[in-house]
């Protein structure tokens, strides 16, 4: 069974393996599909129209199954590998160890925004950024750059207390959980974790930055935390709503899997501290 | 990477031609006088055309739907001439591809927010993505 760890509890034996996956599945090409498909559904997940990855109640079901397909592709590399979360309330300065040369590299140089040291440094040339908007082929960072901070313990715990999932009209404007952690509204969790790291993070081809799938994965568990929380709150909707995927849709792009089929993680890995 | 030097070289041609098509379809009357969007027509953003930080930026209404720019917006943002995929949200603040998870309040801060992004970079039409990964 795989167990999803704290990276700031990995080995530095866990470390490299997971690093060596990620630049395997580069190599190969798969790691660039993956960037794909999420800047697919970024541009055409819509407020008045089908949306599915994001800005919707299937963001985290989505995600879900993402990163599941994610470190299957990993674990096809090596079996050993997990994906590690980024508990961002805890390790949230430039100076954590996730931001050291060996697991992510640090920030981008101030003249370009290149990420000069580590295993995805431009100069490396292991990491060239092939899905992109614009003419660097670079991976870029801006840590904390814009003075912003990291969301805080109690402003996790704020959204963790929200009892509702989510609520109509299921987009950007919704109140209740869902839209809470992704941060389109109020205290703003996941949207502000993205423009903090900043560079490719910020954009819609974030996939770039192996951060994603830490940040995801934490992510991810505040999901099964808030699901400790309010075991009687459910997926919500459960049927009949335009544009948004109810709970016993299928989603795209897989067609075979639906918001009921991820609400228990349990099914496809566990954590290293229980949600 | 024979593409992308091949764009750049062919940048500033190709950035003029394009800003003029803009700047005409902004000003059409026949696009100003459609409120495509309903229920949000009284909001609609003007446009506007300006060199910011050393860069052309444009905006203006275009036609909703079949227009490839613009992804069912009716309204597009260049940048030196090309496209900056821009959405906006249902409570009226706008992202880009190039800001995607901090809104902006108007399509102009946007265009703004995207050329400090760019940091001098030239945008590229997104390679056209391989099948899913499912």
């Amino acid at each position: 069974m795989t167990v999803r760890k704290n990276q700031a509890q990995l080995t530095t034996d866990e470390k490299r393996r997971f690093v060596d996956a990620l630049l395997a599945l580069k190599r190969d090409g798969r790691y660039d599909s993956f960037v794909s498909t999420h800047n697919d559904f970024i541009m055409s997940d819509r407020d008045d129209s089908d949306r599915v990855g994001h800005r919707s109640p299937s963001f985290l079901p989505w995600h879900r199954r993402f990163l599941i397909q994610f470190e299957q592709a990993l674990q096809s590399v090596d079996p050993s590998v997990a994906l590690p979360y980024w508990d961002w309330t805890t390790d949230r300065t430039p100076a954590s160890s996730l931001w050291a040369p060996d697991f992510l590299g640090g920030t981008g140089r101030s003249r370009d925004g290149q990420v000069t040291d580590g295993p995805f440094a431009g100069s490396a040339r292991a990491w060239r950024i092939n899905v992109r908007v614009d003419a660097r082929d670079f991976l870029r960072r801006n840590l904390g750059g814009n003075g912003l901070q990291l969301p805080t313990k109690a402003d996790v715990d704020s959204v963790l207390a929200m009892s509702t999932y989510d609520a109509p009209p299921w987009n950007s404007a919704s109140d209740g959980f869902r839209n809470h952690l992704e941060g389109w509204r109020g205290v703003n969790l996941h949207n502000r974790v993205h423009v903090w790291v900043g560079g490719h993070m910020a954009t819609g081809a974030s996939p770039n930055d192996p951060v994603f799938w830490l940040h995801h994965a934490y992510v991810d568990k505040l999901w099964a935390e808030w699901q400790s929380r309010h075991p009687n709150s459910p997926y919500r909707p459960a049927s009949g709503t335009r544009d948004v995927v109810d709970l016993n849709e299928p989603m795209r792009p897989w067609g075979n899997v639906t918001p009921a089929d991820m609400l228990d993680h349990r099914r496809h890995y566990t954590y290293d501290v229980a949600a | 990477m024979s593409g992308i030097t091949r764009r750049r070289a062919l940048g500033a041609a190709a950035s003029a031609a394009a800003g003029l098509t803009a700047v005409a379809a902004a000003h059409s009357p026949a696009q100003a006088a459609t409120p495509h969007d309903h229920g949000r027509s009284g909001q609609e953003p003007g446009s506007f055309d300006e060199v910011y930080l050393g860069r052309r930026i444009q905006g203006g209404p275009s036609h909703g739907g079949g227009h490839h720019g613009d992804h069912g917006t009716g309204y597009s943002v260049r940048i030196d001439g090309d496209e900056l995929h821009v959405m906006r949200n249902a409570d009226g603040t706008w992202i880009s591809v190039v800001n995607h998870y901090e809104p902006q309040a108007t399509p102009r801060a946007l265009a703004r927010a995207a050329v400090v992004e760019l940091q001098g970079a030239a945008l590229v039409p997104l390679a056209t993505p391989t099948p899913s990964a499912a």
